[in-house]
């Protein structure tokens, strides 16, 4: 699970401009939104890039080294690597981007609350460091076990675990524009919250939540592939990249292969994430590269 | 400073004074095996469990065994004889049997563990019905008294796979069926020390050296248990690769099951053997729902039976043709019963045309088949890819819906139909004793609301099944049984997908490994 | 002070109720049935329901929360379904493991981290900055069972240095309980260093730009001394935040590292006991995790008064 934003960055309403020369700034984040974007478009092309169907089992043709025929050679029942891999994106990018949407949204509507409302803070905040205490996977795998392994148990369960930091980032980044002086007098004038929430305070929270969601996406990622490992995960005949390791976890000596595509694919996607969500940090306010 | 001092002074200390101890252990000869799957359970007669039942070869001992010739060979018995009519057994122990607690084998404890078995086997209840009383004479000697002859008393006594009669002392023996013991008290050749057991990691099991060995040379369960080595340990390494490096590395001797995919990994080790010590194997098999369509129709069943290439299954679970084949049978292929009366379905060029034919003429309308799956046993997994495959093929609607075993287990309990939490189709797969003969091959039992998950109901198949237990010649039976292979394909309770072996990995310095169908360690050394 | 420890210590108490409940209830809604588990696989439903009956899984709900909570208060976790043992037995044996590998993931992560960060915001911008910042995302890019295979080919396999799997108690030897640990501390210490080299840095960089640390190099007082004296100390509050949140992280970590390994931990016994439906396994230790949780914050907490004078309660 990645950074967390420790104190509360005094936050800054970007133009448009400053952030265009920020970024220019920072090469990394174009590197990282560009092989992103890239990795998007493999998987929502997949079916016109040399692919069969991922989930058709070949015994026969079990376990073949990558070569000619087969770009990144069979697994265990004889299905395609290559083909699985570029469909897994398919899996492991939703399930990035759903979590990070999921937990952003909510998590923005729970931290809001808490902020303003006094009285709530204090369940709310009780009720986030109870779930923060169940580690993720217990909380992944009892799911599956409840009901059966699906992409929207694992989305469930790795929402709920990344939610609570949302949470305390978005009620810090509140606590302290409440003091802002603008703020302060917006609510004396009698503004209705509705209005100071929409005017005031999510313009400013904007961009370091923005930053946090990427970091949540890459963090979803990696736990997906975890959950799969343990057997948590998303049904296995449907390829992710998580499960495609997962499933070939005991061969990495036999045909390392089957580890090692899916495994370059995740871990290139994830840094490409990272690192937007570092140059995104940098660009959109310099003093908050000191904060997250 | 000087508090650090003190603390690394201490640590130091441990360490040395740890290090004798460890010493003492070394001189002892110390078995490490790592068992096919965790052990939970102590009760071999409250479940079937692979492991349980193994557990309970170790701690306890039985009266009959059966030997490589399938041939039933007494055990803890002495002598027994039979009355002419067939309704009178008198039987008496060996000298000098006595329980881990040091108690004497008694009349009464083996009468008590025999009831207790008899309550859940379905072989065992099948004896019940035929009995009239148990009873001890002495000490040594009790009999049985039956209502009406049953031929198969002995291989009874005999079952070398789940349910196992063990003998236990009577004071746990009274135990309910239902509840699980937890005392591993018995007569076997090893102990348990149950005080370091772990669960989820390690069983560790000592020579017993009040037991008593036969002097015949050891045959499957049969014969004289020689334990060789003073500890045993069970070391239980859930991830295969792991299992296989630590095998490499001589942190482990013995790794009961392994999957036929590493073997490369330990080829190429001058140090270790991997060899198939079972000659039975195991039969994988895919099981229908019976309570609603499209399964509940014979010839939609069928058809499956046409679509499914036993060859394709084989290599899916054994990985290659060493270590898997064919077997067109009900019965385990290499066992007497077995046959391929009637297989013509099953074996040969598969043939779509056909499947197809008989599903429109078994009404099938396009009706959703849910196929349960557990991903964490390989075994299963691979034959529900592998039949969802066949099913498109052949034009069924047909859906996997996976979760682990636990989850698996659970749902095929469940009678309703498949969008209220049932199921049409699971797999799973049993071991070569398990399939032998009508009596312990409960998949094609057809006692509807009684049978197994999937609840055929098939009386044609009951009275067949009974007339095998009527038959008392070698001949007859085996007429019997292929009266009861003949009808199985018609009816189709499961279908076979093939017999494979799982191979044994043992480092050189290993000697004695029993070739059986159940992993045995006594007889084994350690140089 | 002592006030507020007494105020947190009772929040404690509520947050463990609370998810002790939830949990309780989650797991009789489940239609997991451990009774089908220990019945295997030729059992029948008739036998299936038999064995329901004796282990009293199908009370009514609240009697059982009930009996449970009475036991609670005994100190009595209740009884494996499966093994007939002692829960409060079951997890006593399965804490060294995990408290062994948590402990020497913590000592190795902030040994490793915390100078990087330092040595990182120290030279901020040069090229071992961006080294260290590299080596950072890479470090949770890469899921823990990777590099744990990794290494194990590397250290164990191929050079023969380590053991493969395993875990040695300290009352075996302290050499080899520490050489059981070393690979499985590196695997999960990664994502751990990458997390904190990362932090540290950050409030080191700002700290540094502090008006009282200019003063302290202007004065001349040696970069070192002012760099751990006071940069330090104040970088020390955050720091420690993250250490007590990413103790979550380490015990989902603990689960994969301790199955790759073949280390008896709590992570395992909670995951095989999820999977068998073992409850009473499964209630007691989702209890103890999130006590630990949150006395481990409440720790933390205490200890900003430590680094940070200016805090108090």
């Amino acid at each position: 699970m990645a950074a967390v934003a420790l104190e509360t960055p005094k936050p800054v309403s970007p133009t448009w401009r400053n952030f265009r020369e920020a970024l220019r700034r920072h090469p990394t984040a174009i590197v990282g939104g560009v092989v992103l974007l890239a990795m998007i478009l493999v998987a929502v092309f997949a079916p016109w890039l040399g692919t069969v169907d991922p989930q058709a089992v070949a015994p026969v043709k079990r376990l073949k080294q990558p070569g000619a025929e087969w770009w990144f050679g069979t697994d265990m029942m004889g299905r395609d690597v290559y083909s699985r891999v570029l469909y897994g994106a398919r899996v492991s990018l939703a399930i990035g981007i759903a979590v990070a949407l999921f937990s952003t949204l909510i998590g923005l509507a729970i931290g809001l609350v808490t902020g303003f409302v006094r009285w709530l803070d204090a369940i709310v905040m009780r009720v986030m460091d109870g779930l923060m205490s169940i580690p993720p996977v217990l909380l992944a795998i009892a799911l599956m076990a409840l009901t059966r392994a699906s992409m929207e148990n694992v989305i469930l369960a790795i929402t709920l675990a990344e939610t609570p930091r949302v949470v305390r980032l978005v009620r810090s980044l509140v606590l302290t524009l409440r003091e802002e002086p603008y703020v302060a007098a917006a609510v004396a004038a009698g503004t209705r919250l509705p209005r100071i929430l929409w005017r005031h305070i999510l313009p400013n929270i904007v961009a370091p939540l923005l930053v946090q969601a990427t970091y949540v996406c890459a963090s979803a990622m990696i736990t997906e592939a975890i959950l799969s490992f343990i057997g948590a995960g998303t049904p296995p005949n449907i390829p992710s990249w998580g499960n495609i390791m997962a499933e070939a976890r005991s061969m990495f000596q036999i045909a390392t292969y089957l580890i090692v595509f899916p495994g370059i694919c995740l871990s290139i996607t994830v840094l490409a994430v990272n690192l937007l969500g570092d140059g995104l940090r940098d660009a959109l306010d310099p003093r908050l590269a000191r904060r997250m | 400073m000087r508090r650090n001092l003190r603390w690394f002074a201490g640590i130091a200390l441990v360490a040395v004074a740890a290090a004798p101890w460890s010493a003492t252990l070394a001189q002892q000869k110390v078995l490490k095996f790592i068992p096919q799957a965790d052990l939970r359970i102590l009760d071999p007669i409250a479940t079937t469990a692979y492991i349980t039942r193994n557990h309970g070869y170790m701690v306890y001992d039985t009266l009959f065994a059966i030997n490589e010739k399938f041939e039933v060979k007494p055990q803890m018995v002495d002598k027994h004889e039979v009355s002419k009519d067939g309704l009178t057994y008198t039987f008496t122990l060996r000298d000098g049997l006595k329980f881990h607690d040091g108690q004497p084998v008694k009349s009464a404890d083996c009468i008590a563990s025999i009831e207790r078995w008899a309550k859940r086997d379905a072989l065992g209840q099948k004896l019940s019905e035929a009995t009239e009383s148990w009873k001890a004479v002495n000490d040594k000697t009790f009999t049985l008294k039956l209502k009406t002859p049953f031929p198969l008393t002995l291989d009874a006594l005999a079952k070398p796979s789940s349910n196992v009669p063990f003998i236990m002392p009577e004071r746990i023996a009274k135990t309910d069926a239902f509840k699980n013991i937890d005392d591993p008290t018995g007569s076997g050749p090893f102990k348990m020390v149950k005080s370091e057991w772990v669960p989820g990691n390690k069983v560790v099991y000592v020579k017993n050296t009040d037991y008593v060995p036969r002097k015949e040379a050891p045959s499957w369960a049969s014969g004289g248990k020689v334990v060789k080595v003073d500890r045993v340990e069970w070391i239980y390494i859930p991830d295969s690769a792991t299992a296989a490096a630590a095998l490499n590395a001589g942190e482990a001797d013995i790794w009961e099951q392994m999957p036929p995919d590493l073997i490369p990994l330990l080829s190429k080790n001058k140090q270790v053997v991997v060899k198939n010590i079972d000659p039975l194997g195991s039969m994988g098999m895919i099981r229908f729902n019976f309570l609603h369509p499209p399964f509940n129709n014979e010839k939609i069943r069928q058809a499956v039976l046409y679509a499914v290439d036993q060859n394709d299954y084989v290599i899916g679970i054994a990985g290659d043709k060493k270590n898997g084949k064919p077997c067109y049978s009900y019965f385990t292929c290499g066992t007497p019963l077995s046959s391929e009366v009637s297989a013509e379905p099953l074996k040969g060029k598969r043939n779509f045309e056909k499947a197809k034919q008989l599903l429109k003429e078994g009404g099938y309308k396009g009706e959703k088949v849910v196929i349960i799956d557990a991903t964490d046993q390989p075994i299963v997994h691979s034959q529900s890819l592998l039949t969802l495959e066949n099913l498109k093929k052949i034009g069924m609607n047909a859906e996997i819906q996976a979760g682990d075993w636990g989850t698996l287990i659970t749902r095929r309990a469940v009678k309703e139909p498949n969008d209220k939490g049932g199921w049409n189709i699971f797999h799973t797969w049993l071991v070569g004793p398990d399939m032998v003969n009508p009596a312990v091959n409960f998949p094609i039992r057809g006692t509807g609301e009684k049978a197994w998950f999937g609840w055929p109901s098939d009386p044609k198949m009951e009275e067949l099944r009974e007339a095998w237990f009527k038959a008392k010649t070698p001949a007859e039976s085996k007429a019997a049984a292929d009266a009861v292979q003949k009808r199985a394909f018609e009816f189709v309770p499961i279908i076979p997908t093939g017999q494979f072996i799982l191979p044994t990995a043992y480092r050189t310095n290993i000697t004695g490994l029993i070739i059986a169908p159940i992993n045995l360690l006594w007889n084994v050394e350690k140089k | 002070m002592l006030a507020y420890v007494v105020r947190r210590l009772f929040a404690t108490i509520v947050v463990m109720a609370v998810v002790a409940f939830v949990v309780f209830l989650l797991l009789y809604l489940t239609p997991g049935d451990p009774a089908a588990i220990l019945a295997g696989d030729a059992a029948t439903s008739e036998d299936i329901r038999k064995i329901r009956e004796k282990l009293g899984l199908d009370d009514p709900f609240l009697e059982r929360f009930g009996q449970w909570l009475w036991r609670l208060l005994h100190g009595d976790l209740g009884v494996s379904i499966f093994t007939n043992l002692p829960v409060t037995h079951l997890i006593a044996q399965r804490v060294e493991p995990t408290l062994s590998l948590t402990f020497c993931t913590l000592v190795i992560s902030i040994l490793v981290a915390v100078p990087l960060g330092v040595v990182a915001a120290a030279r901020a911008g040069s090229w071992m900055d961006r080294a260290v910042m590299a080596f950072s995302v890479g470090g949770f890019s890469v899921p823990v069972f990777v590099l744990a295979y990794i290494l194990i080919l590397v250290f164990s396999i191929e050079l023969e240095w380590l053991p493969v799997q395993g875990y040695r108690p300290i009352s075996e030897g302290v050499w080899e309980w520490a050489r059981h640990l070393v690979l499985p501390s590196a695997a999960l210490g990664t994502v751990y260093i990458a997390l904190i080299a990362r932090i540290t840095r950050a409030s080191m960089l700002d700290v540094l730009a502090q008006d009282y640390v200019r003063t302290a190099q202007a004065k001349g007082l040696a970069p070192g001394g002012i760099l751990i004296g006071h940069a330090l100390k104040n970088a020390a509050v955050p720091i420690a935040t993250v250490i007590g949140i990413g103790v979550a992280l380490l015990i989902g970590g603990a689960i994969v590292t301790e199955t790759v390994f073949a280390l008896p931990g709590i992570g395992r016994l909670t995951v095989d006991a999820i999977l068998r439906r073992d409850y009473p396994i499964i209630q007691g230790v989702v209890l103890i995790f999130s006590g630990t949780y949150v006395l481990i914050n409440l720790a933390v907490d205490l200890s900003y008064m430590f680094f940070d004078p200016r805090i108090r309660y």
